[in-house]
């Protein structure tokens, strides 16, 4: 079965979207995610979709859900990458994607989700002293 | 208004809305859409196509390349046979459904699209026409 594959790295789990989701395909990766957060012990979930042409209703709700139930699991997602085009189109849709935050590229997504774990700003990608 | 070109295609399971998002784009970027315009009469051809199945219990896209006067548009119908909409104001409405999604589909698609037609008849089916001009 088509599976879209969860990276690991540190505390943090790291999924890169680079197809077209059918919706059984992004079900599975909500499903997949929310087993991996719990087995990994993560603490924040990083969803890069920079490759993702368009972000209908369904795939914003698997977003929205992923954000929810991470947060309940006590780990933090972050949505980064989103293409001015789709962000421009969700927002007419009326999706305005409450609860997910979201952060330009990974590098600064990374610095969100350390943030929110209280840790220094390094993971910024700054100059380290 | 003259028809430069028409297609049809058959929009059944999951993967025939990918498939009718990529026709769809196919078509936008051939006759000059701007990125943005491409981005959203996509997304409603994605919302549709998945109304028709979820729905629809299966239907047909049928696309149609416009031209009117000086401008061009891309005209999609979404038809299917399935157990229609008794109340279509209703359905219109942001976060009405009687599925399990947010209820954003219909009145989404509208909001990305120029002209947005809608006739359904309970046992017979729904038929939704948008279009998006350049």
């Amino acid at each position: 079965m088509e599976r879209i594959p969860i990276l690991k790295m540190g505390d943090c789990l790291l999924v890169t979207i680079q197809v077209d989701m059918h919706d059984r395909l992004a079900t599975t990766l909500q499903d997949d995610l929310t087993e991996r957060i719990v087995a990994a012990r993560a603490r924040g979930v990083l969803i890069d979709i920079s490759a993702l042409e368009i972000v209908d209703s369904f795939i914003g709700r698997m977003l929205a859900n992923i954000a929810a139930m991470s947060q309940v699991l006590d780990a933090k997602t972050v949505v980064v990458g989103m293409q001015p085009a789709v962000a421009i189109t969700l927002v007419e849709l009326g999706l305005a994607l409450p609860g997910v935050s979201t952060a330009l590229n990974v590098e600064k997504g990374m610095a969100l989700i350390g943030r929110a774990l209280g840790r220094s700003d390094r993971a910024d990608g700054g100059p380290q002293t | 208004m003259a028809v430069l070109r028409r297609d049809s295609r058959p929009v059944r399971g999951d993967q025939d809305i990918v498939a009718v998002r990529q026709l769809v784009r196919e078509w936008a970027v051939s006759m000059g859409f701007s990125l943005v315009d491409q981005t959203k009469i996509v997304t409603a051809a994605s919302e549709l196509a998945r109304n028709v199945i979820v729905y629809g219990g299966g239907g047909t896209l049928a696309l149609e390349a416009l031209n009117d006067g000086n401008r061009r548009g891309l005209r999609l119908a979404f038809e299917d046979r399935g157990p229609g909409i008794p109340d279509v104001d209703a359905a219109l409405r942001d976060g009405f459904t009687t599925g399990n999604g947010l209820g954003l589909g219909l009145g989404g698609a509208k909001r990305l699209c120029n002209e947005f037609d809608i006739t359904s008849r309970p046992g017979e089916g729904t038929r939704v026409v948008i279009t998006r001009w350049r």
